[in-house]
Formats: structure tokens, sequence, C-alpha cells
């Protein structure tokens, strides 16, 4: 009796181990296909034209998608600028002053934002700002994508305030600090590994958002010239080239993907170094 | 309770009450604290100690739930008052904490952190004062070479004597420790215990310990706390041989706590 029982819990161990290790070899096994699929098919678009040059009318071969990329680093440089102060100053203020019926309430709202759909919040803008404004902008492009930034960067930027010891603010205010200098030259630095995690990590999220961009900056042939116009970006890009019949567009599609991955990937490494530095210094502090 | 009159006070503390929400921690403590003397706080855990001691600088403004009643007069002001600017009292009245609180920067910058927030120096001035604190502190000569190392990676020791330099920096007039050495080996508790009483000749210190050799070894008076009483208070070698009250004696004694 006993000896089948331990056969048995054997064999579930078994199962269990063997299942959890096949689905996980499955999710694997989809990213690097993923990841080797837009290689592949990208890396022929990748050439000196493609980061230089704009896009060539429909169905002539060559040209660039130059425009795409300089407007997505504009919407994503000015999303960055205002999520991640607007972001860092809610935190700061959840974080420092946690208690408070209002840091209640901005908690909940920014925990409901954060599983908002990013199309959702497109269609927002585009009601609240582009129809009033008349034309699709980059600049309604970038708010929406701080919207969604917004919320991830106030959490991440609370939680790694909460990480910092008590006794470290203590100790500043004991010296006779003013609350906002103990919080800016203290908390701060003390938390800043994980808030610029938080914060590449959130650039990494919008870099690669398609649906918001559609409603908001929509898209555009010929190089950014202002915000309050229509400007290119490679995720719209991408949508559009994908979906047309030319052999030539679905190809510069691929490689606007192939440049995407690379970024978001790179994003995540740098996190990653930046979370074992931490994790690093962490340690160091018990010795 | 009180020091023979030809003392100098520099801390009467009268009826302080002090409320965590809606329970009690101090009930009518009394209490004189002898200018440039070093006075021990003693007793068990949980009597209160530390919480008197947070009074004095005003630590438990901090938090919106924490009240203090009564009168903690520091030469002549009584700091509990709503008129009382915390910044301000709090560069008269340093405080060290328990567990070592190295800002994370450099040895150098800690040091200066609390001098900065207070004057305008120039690089000379500020590198002399550095120094100096470093030096009051004895670790100057264990971080001369390599002050630019974070204050973080110093052993346990080093950044307790750290947090002492960076509270003297700023020349308060009292220095109140609470249970500075309870996290240190013996040898670094021996050094900061020979810092205090060098340092009392320039400060007023306040130190809470669970240790009691240690209190009858550094203090030139001692007060005992029980539940959050002031029960007993005397010149150290006194209240250590001679006490009074029953609670006292069988604290010393190690009948409890």
């Amino acid at each position: 009796m006993r000896a089948r029982s331990a056969a048995v819990r054997k064999g579930s161990n078994l199962f269990a181990l063997g299942c959890s290790a096949l689905a996980a070899l499955i999710g694997l096994a989809f990213l690097i296909w993923i990841i080797a699929e837009v290689f592949y098919r990208g890396i022929g678009a990748i050439n000196w034209d493609f980061f230089t040059k704009l896009p060539a009318p429909p169905g002539e071969e060559g040209g660039g998608l130059a425009n795409a990329i300089l407007g997505t680093m504009i919407i994503t440089a000015l999303a960055t600028v205002l999520g991640v102060s607007l972001g860092v100053l809610a935190g700061t203020y959840l974080g420092e002053f946690r208690h408070t019926k209002i840091a209640d309430v901005v908690r909940f709202l920014s925990n409901i934002f954060v599983s908002a759909p990013s199309i959702v919040i497109g269609i927002f803008v585009y009601a609240v700002l582009v129809v009033p404004l008349g034309n699709f902008s980059g600049l309604a492009g970038a708010i929406s994508l701080a919207i969604i930034m917004l919320p991830v960067i106030t959490r991440t930027t609370e939680e790694m305030l909460r990480l910092v010891p008590t006794g470290l603010r203590e100790s500043a205010l004991a010296l006779g600090a003013p609350y906002w200098h103990m919080v800016w030259h203290v908390v701060y630095r003390s938390a800043r590994t994980g808030m610029m995690t938080g914060i590449i990590l959130a650039v990494a999220r919008v870099s690669g958002e398609t649906a918001p961009l559609l409603f908001t900056a929509l898209n555009s042939p010929y190089w950014p010239t202002g915000l309050l116009e229509p400007m290119a970006n490679l995720t719209v890009t991408i949508f559009n080239y994908a979906m047309s019949p030319y052999e030539d567009w679905q190809i510069k599609a691929w490689g606007g993907s192939l440049i995407i991955t690379v970024i978001v990937l790179l994003m995540n490494i740098g996190t990653r170094t930046l979370v074992h530095r931490m994790g690093r210094s962490k340690s160091g502090e018990g010795h | 309770m009180f020091l023979p009159p030809e003392i100098p006070v520099k801390v009467k503390v009268r009826k302080l009450n002090f409320y965590y929400g809606k329970m009690q921690a101090l009930f009518d403590n009394n209490l004189d604290i002898a200018e440039n003397r070093v006075t021990a706080f003693i007793g068990p855990s949980g009597c209160g100690k530390s919480t008197h001691i947070r009074t004095y600088n005003r630590m438990y403004s901090l938090y919106p739930d924490h009240r203090a009643e009564g009168q903690v007069i520091l030469d002549g002001k009584n700091v509990l008052d709503d008129d009382v600017d915390l910044i301000d009292l709090r560069t008269r009245v340093g405080m060290v904490f328990q567990k070592p609180t190295p800002f994370p920067m450099s040895v150098y910058d800690n040091v200066a952190y609390g001098i900065r927030l207070k004057l305008k120096l120039s690089k000379s001035e500020l590198d002399e004062k550095v120094e100096k604190a470093l030096e009051d502190a004895a670790l100057w000569d264990e971080v001369k070479d390599n002050l630019h190392a974070l204050g973080t990676d110093l052993s346990g020791g080093q950044q307790q004597r750290l947090c002492i330099a960076r509270a003297i920096a700023v020349e308060p007039e009292v220095i109140l420790m609470d249970e500075p050495c309870s996290a240190l080996d013996p040898v670094a508790t021996y050094k900061i215990e020979d810092l205090i009483r060098r340092l009392k000749q320039r400060f007023t210190i306040v130190i809470v310990t669970h240790n009691m050799q240690q209190a009858a070894r550094i203090s030139d008076y001692t007060a005992f706390f029980y539940m959050g009483r002031t029960i007993e208070f005397g010149a150290t070698d006194i209240l250590f041989t001679k006490p009074e009250k029953k609670e006292t004696e069988d604290y010393i004694t190690g009948r409890f706590g």
C-alpha cells in the first residue's frame, strides 16, 4: 500500500513537472520563433537608405522609413518627458503621503488605469484633443502614450519609495533637512535604480503601441515638421505597410518590426542589468 | 526626577504624555537632562525610552497620529509648541539611530549633508569641517584616503561612527542616541563608548540603551523607565548601587526585563 502511494506521488510529481516544463518550452519556442521570423524577414529591408530616406511612392522600389523612425523618437521622447515627470511626482505623493484620502483615490484610479486598453486611451485623446484642434498631431500621439505610461511609472515609483527604510528619512530630517530636500537628495538617490527600471519598462511598453497612435498622430509620408501636424511613426507605418499589396512595403514593415523589436529587447536587457546591479548593491549592505 | 539646583539643566521634561493614536505610551514623564553630561535611559523593551527621546527633536511629528502633550523645555522654550520651527530645532538637537543609516552617497557627502543645509561654505571651509567631524567621531584615519567611497560600503561600526560624525558636524547642542550600539560588535561598541565620553565636553548627550553595563560605564545620570513612566532618576553610580524603587532594583539585578 505504502509503496504504491509513493509511486503514485512520484508519478504525479513527474507529470506536473513535465507539464510545466512543456508549457515553458512552448512559450519559449514561440518567443524565439517570433524573434527569428522578424530577423529573417526584416533583415533584408535594413540598409543605409532605410534609416536616411523618405518612403518611396506606392509601387516604387527603394526609399526608407527615416521619417517614421524620427517621428517615433520624437513622440516617444515627448511622451517620456510628460509621463515620467507626472508619474514620478504622483508616485512620490503616493509613497510619501500614503495615508491621505487623496492618495487612496489616486492609487485606486492608477491601478485601474494600468489595465486600461490602449485603444480606449487613443479614442479618448482623439475626442478631447484631435477633434477640437481639427487635425491629427504628433502632440496628441505623445499625450496618449504619456497617459499609458503614467500609471505604470506612478506605481513603480511608489513601490520603490516604499522600499526606502524609514530610518533613512528620519536621519535626514533629524539633521534639519526640509522634507522636499530629504526626498530629493536621500530618498530618490536611494530608490533611483528601481525608478529607472520602471521608467525604462514603461518606455519599452509604449514604444510598441499602435492603436493609440492610429487615432492621434496618424501617420505621414513626410518629415515631421511640427508637433501639431500628423507625424510619421514606425508602428502605424508597419500597420499600413503590412496591409498593403506592395511587396517592397511589406518587407519594409518587417524591417520596421525588426527595429522596434531590437529597441525593446535592448531596453529590457538594460533593465535587467540595472536590476542586477541593484540586487548586488542590496546584498552589499549586509557586510 | 530632578537635578539638584546647582547643576545646569539643558532639557526640562514636565508632565510629558505621548499617544500613538488612541494608545497612550508615556504617562506624566518628568525629567531633567544635565548640560554637557551623558544621561542614559534604561528599562525593558517597550517601556517608552525611545518614544520619550523622540519628543526632544519632534521626530514623531512625521507621523500624523502620533501626539505629545506636556512640556519638553529646551533652554526655556517648550519644543512641543506648535510655533516651534522643526528645522531649527533639529539643527540644535541631533540624533543617532539604532541601525546605522548612512545615506547612499560618499563618506564626504554624508558628513557634508547637514553642514550644507545650514551654511554656505567654500570648498576648503567645508573640507575642514568634514575632516574635523570625522576626526571627532574617530573615523578620520580609517576613511581619509577614501572619502569618496560610498558610506554604505563601510562596516557596521564605521557606518555608525559616520552617522555620529554627520550628527556632530552641524554642531548641535544636544545629541540623542537611540540604542546606537545594539547592532554593533563589542569592538565597535567600545569605540563608540569611548567617543561618547569625549564628546560630552561639547554636547549634552542622551542615550537609550538596553545594556546596563554600558549605561554604568558611560553615563553621569541614569533614568529608569517602566511601563511608560519615569520611575527613578539620579546619578548613575547611586542609581545602580542604591536604587530607591523596587522596580529599579528588580530590573538592574536582572529579576525581570
